[in-house]
C-alpha cells in the first residue's frame, strides 16, 4: 500500500535545478507518513460528491512539494508516504509505519479509529488528525499526542451560528439523522444556539429507514417525502440539518414545506475549505492543487495539507529534523502557520486544535468567513469558535 | 468646492514647470487599466489590458508600460500614451509582480504557480534565465546599482538575493509568514521585507544580510488580524517609508531613520500597492475592496482624495514624465 514515493520523486524532479545540488548531500531528512482509513459504506447522495483515490493524499503531496522547496534552501529534505488501511487493518499498519521510525503521522480516519490510534502510538509519534471532527476528541479524550488539523464540529456550528445572528435568524428548526454521529453533531447545534443566543424552536429526526435513499435523483419519491417531513413545524427562519451520515440533508433545499433556507449539512455549510475561495492567495493554492491532481480540492486535501506544512514550518524555524525539537515547537506559543486563511493559524494548547477561521460555502461559492466581526475575545477572535479554555473538559 | 484645493497647490508648481503625469492602475477582476491625471485626480480614460491584470510597471524614460497579464501568462507591453497594445513578453506561466532593471532592461517576472522568477529582455523579447526560488513567489525588488534583484516566496517565507550577473541566489532571509513586497531604500542601505500574516515589515541590511529591525503595527480599534503589511514604498531621501497594511485600510507612515511609526492613515479598504507622483508630492494607494484610489499628500501625510477606478485594483505605477 505504500504509494507514496512515487509522489515523493515527482516532486524532486520538478525542482531540478542550479540550487537542487547543495541541498542533497547531508540534507536533513523529515519524515512523515498520511495513514486514511477508509471506512466501508455507501456512495454520497450526490455524485459529485464521489470521494476521489488521492482524497487527501493529493493535499499530502502538494505540501511535500512546497516543504521541499523551502528544504532545498535550508538543507532539508521532506519525505512522506502515503498508506490506506480499512478500520480493521489500521493499527498493523500504523505498526509498520512506527517500525520505520517516522514519527509525524497524519490521520484521516473517523473519530473512533483516530482515538484508538492515538492510543496505541502513545509517545511514539505525533499525530495530526486530519479529518475526524468529533468535539470528544478534544474533550473528555483527547490525547496530547494529537493535533486537531480539521475544524470540530463545535467550532463549524460556531461559525454558521454566528454568521446567522448577524443574518438575523436566530429561530431554528433542527432536523437531525438517526445515527449516533448525527446526535454529536445536533449536540454541536444546541450548544452554539445556546452560546450565540438562538432558539431551536423543534427537534425531528429524519429516521434512515434504510429506503429509497439515492434510490432516485430526488424527483420520484423525495419531492414528496421532505415537504411532508418539514410541515407543521413552529415558526422559524431556517432549517439546520445534522446529517453527518449523508442520510437526507442534501434533499432539503427547495423541499421544506415553508419557505426556509437550509444550513448546516447542506445548504449553508461551514467548512475548512472550498474549491472556490480566492481571497488570501487561495486562487493560486488553488490553481497549484489542480495542476498536481488534475480535480478541485477538498477539505481532507486541505487538512492533510496544513498537517504536513504545520510540521514543515516547524522545520524551517528551527532548523532541525529532530522530531522531539519540532514537536516541542509545535505546542510552544512562538509557533504560527499560514493557512491561506488571511491570518496566521496556531494550536490551542488545552485541548491541541489548530486555530482558524471557517469558511460558511454554498455548492459554488464562500458567502462567509466566521469569525464574524461582531464577536470579540480578550485573547484570540479564533476563540469564539469551539470550545474555549474554561469550558474544555480536556486535560492531557 | 473640493477640486479648487486640488487644484491650488498644482498652480503652485507650475512655477517650476510640473507636468500632468499619468497614473496608471491595474484593476485585478476588470482586466483592465484605469489612467487618472496627476495632477487633476480625474480619470483620462480605462482600458482593456488582458485577463487578470496585476502588477504594472514603466520604463525609466516612460516610453513603454508593462503588465502582467497573470491569467494569459504573458507581460503584455502598452504604449503609455495611447494605451494601444505594442507587443507582448513572455513571462512564464501566471506572472504576478514584476520589477525593472534601474537601466529600464532586463524585467525580473515573480511566477506566483511555478516557483520561478523569469528574466525578460525587453528589447529582444528573449527569456534570459529562469531561476527556481520559493514556493510563491511575489514581491520583487531591485538594488538602486541593479547588481541585486530580492524576491519574496510567500509560502517559504524567504527573501532571495539574486545576483544580476549570474543570476545565482546568493543568499536567503528567513522571514516572518507570507512576504509579499520587498523594497530597497534609495542609497541601497537598507531593504524593507512586509510579511502579510506575520503582520511585520522587517528591516534587513543589505551587506550582511540580517535582520536589523522588525517593525510591528498596532491601529487602536482594529484587530490585529486586520493588520496585513504588503506593498512598501521609500521616499528618495529616505526620509518617509509608506506601508499598505491590506484589511486594516490603513496606510503606515514610518520614520525612515529610526523605522519606528509615525501614523496610521485611513485609505480605502485592502488597500495594496501604491506609488509615488516623480515630484514626491502624492502617493496612489490601491484599495481592492472598495474600488478606488487613495491619494495621499506626502508632506502633510494626509489622505486628500479617493477616485474610484476599476474592479479590484491591485497595482499602480505612475509616468515619470
Amino acid at each position: 500500500m505504500f504509494k507514496g514515493i512515487m509522489g515523493l520523486l515527482a516532486g524532486a524532479a520538478a525542482l531540478a535545478g542550479p540550487v537542487m545540488a547543495e541541498a542533497q548531500p547531508g540534507a536533513q531528512q523529515i519524515r512523515a507518513a498520511v495513514l486514511r482509513v477508509d471506512s466501508p459504506g455507501l456512495p454520497p447522495i450526490s455524485r459529485l460528491d464521489l470521494p476521489p483515490e488521492d482524497l487527501g493524499f493529493a493535499g499530502a503531496r502538494l505540501a511535500t512539494q512546497d516543504n521541499d522547496t523551502t528544504g532545498r534552501f535550508m538543507g532539508q529534505d521532506f519525505e512522506t508516504v502515503e498508506i490506506t488501511a480499512t478500520p480493521e487493518t489500521a493499527a498493523a499498519e500504523m505498526d509498520k509505519i512506527l517500525e520505520g521510525g517516522t514519527q509525524f503521522v497524519v490521520v484521516l480516519a473517523d473519530d473512533a479509529t483516530t482515538l484508538a490510534l492515538a492510543d496505541q502510538v502513545g509517545e511514539r509519534a505525533m499525530l495530526l488528525n486530519a479529518r475526524a471532527r468529533g468535539d470528544a476528541l478534544r474533550g473528555a479524550d483527547c490525547r496530547a499526542n494529537t493535533i486537531h488539523v480539521a475544524p470540530s464540529h463545535a467550532m463549524l456550528a460556531d461559525a454558521l451560528a454566528q454568521f446567522l445572528m448577524w443574518k438575523n435568524w436566530p429561530e431554528w428548526l433542527l432536523v437531525k439523522g438517526s445515527h449516533p454521529e448525527d446526535e454529536n453533531l445536533a449536540a454541536a447545534w444546541r450548544r452554539a444556539a445556546a452560546k450565540f443566543g438562538a432558539t431551536i424552536v423543534e427537534e425531528r429526526v429524519f429516521a434512515d429507514t434504510g429506503g429509497a435513499r439515492a434510490t432516485d435523483s430526488g424527483h420520484v419519491q423525495v419531492q414528496a417525502q421532505m415537504p411532508v417531513f418539514t410541515q407543521r413545524a413552529p415558526d422559524y427562519d431556517i432549517l439546520v440539518a445534522a446529517d453527518e451520515s449523508d442520510i437526507f440533508a442534501p434533499y432539503l433545499p427547495y423541499l421544506t414545506w415553508d419557505p426556509r433556507p437550509v444550513a448546516g449539512s447542506a445548504g449553508l455549510v461551514p467548512r475548512s475549505w472550498h474549491p472556490a475561495m480566492e481571497a488570501w492567495g487561495g486562487m493560486q493554492y488553488q490553481n497549484r492543487f489542480e495542476k498536481l491532481a488534475n480535480r478541485p480540492i477538498r477539505e481532507e486535501d486541505y487538512q492533510a495539507w496544513l498537517a504536513l506544512r504545520i510540521v514543515g514550518e516547524a522545520a524551517t524555524r528551527t532548523q532541525s529534523a529532530d522530531p522531539a525539537e519540532l514537536r516541542e515547537f509545535i505546542l510552544s506559543d512562538q509557533f504560527d502557520v499560514a493557512g491561506f486563511k488571511g491570518q496566521k493559524l496556531t494550536v490551542r494548547d488545552w485541548d491541541h486544535q489548530v486555530r482558524q477561521p471557517i469558511l460558511l460555502t454554498t455548492g459554488v461559492l464562500t458567502t462567509s468567513v466566521s469569525p464574524q466581526d461582531q464577536y470579540l475575545h480578550q485573547t484570540s477572535a479564533l476563540d469564539t469558535l469551539g470550545i474555549d479554555r474554561p469550558e474544555t473538559e480536556c486535560s492531557f | 468646492m473640493k477640486p479648487l484645493l486640488v487644484l491650488a497647490p498644482a498652480l503652485v508648481l507650475l512655477a517650476q514647470p510640473a507636468l500632468a503625469n499619468r497614473v496608471f492602475v491595474s484593476n485585478e477582476k476588470g482586466n483592465d487599466v484605469t489612467v487618472l491625471d496627476s495632477e487633476t485626480l480625474e480619470v483620462i480614460g480605462t482600458y482593456p489590458v488582458g485577463n487578470r491584470p496585476r502588477g504594472i510597471t514603466i520604463a525609466p524614460d516612460g516610453s513603454e508600460l508593462y503588465v502582467c497579464a497573470s491569467n494569459d501568462n504573458l507581460v503584455r507591453v502598452f504604449d503609455p500614451e495611447t494605451m494601444e497594445e505594442l507587443h507582448t513578453l513572455p513571462s512564464g506561466p501566471d506572472p504576478e509582480l514584476f520589477v525593472l532593471h534601474p537601466s529600464g532592461n532586463p524585467l525580473y517576472v515573480a511566477n506566483e504557480d511555478d516557483n520561478l522568477v523569469t528574466v525578460v529582455d525587453v528589447k529582444t523579447k528573449q527569456v534570459l534565465a529562469e531561476i527556481p526560488v520559493g514556493v510563491e513567489p511575489e514581491g520583487m525588488g531591485v538594488s538602486p546599482d541593479g547588481k541585486i534583484v530580492i524576491n519574496t516566496s510567500e509560502t517559504t517565507n524567504m527573501a532571495h538575493f539574486i545576483d544580476t550577473e549570474t543570476f545565482e541566489i546568493v543568499a536567503n532571509v528567513l522571514v516572518d509568514s507570507r512576504p509579499r513586497f520587498a523594497e530597497y531604500n534609495h542609497d541601497g542601505t537598507k531593504l524593507y521585507v512586509s510579511a502579510e500574516i506575520g503582520g511585520t515589515v522587517s528591516v534587513i541590511d543589505p551587506a550582511t544580510q540580517e535582520i536589523t529591525k522588525k517593525i510591528t503595527f498596532e491601529v487602536p480599534g482594529v484587530l490585529p488580524e486586520a493588520i496585513q503589511p504588503v506593498g512598501v514604498r521609500v521616499t528618495n531621501d529616505g526620509s518617509k517609508v509608506f506601508v499598505a497594511l491590506g484589511p486594516s485600510n490603513r496606510v503606515a507612515v514610518i520614520d525612515g531613520e529610526t523605522d519606528e511609526v509615525k501614523d496610521y492613515l485611513l485609505v480605502g479598504q485592502r488597500v495594496w500597492q501604491m506609488a509615488f507622483t516623480p515630484d514626491e508630492k502624492y502617493l496612489f494607494t490601491t484599495n481592492g475592496n472598495s474600488n478606488d484610489v487613495s491619494v495621499i499628500d506626502v508632506a502633510a501625510e494626509e489622505v486628500v482624495k479617493s477616485v474610484p477606478v476599476g474592479q479590484q485594483p491591485w497595482g499602480v505605477v505612475v509616468a515619470p514624465n
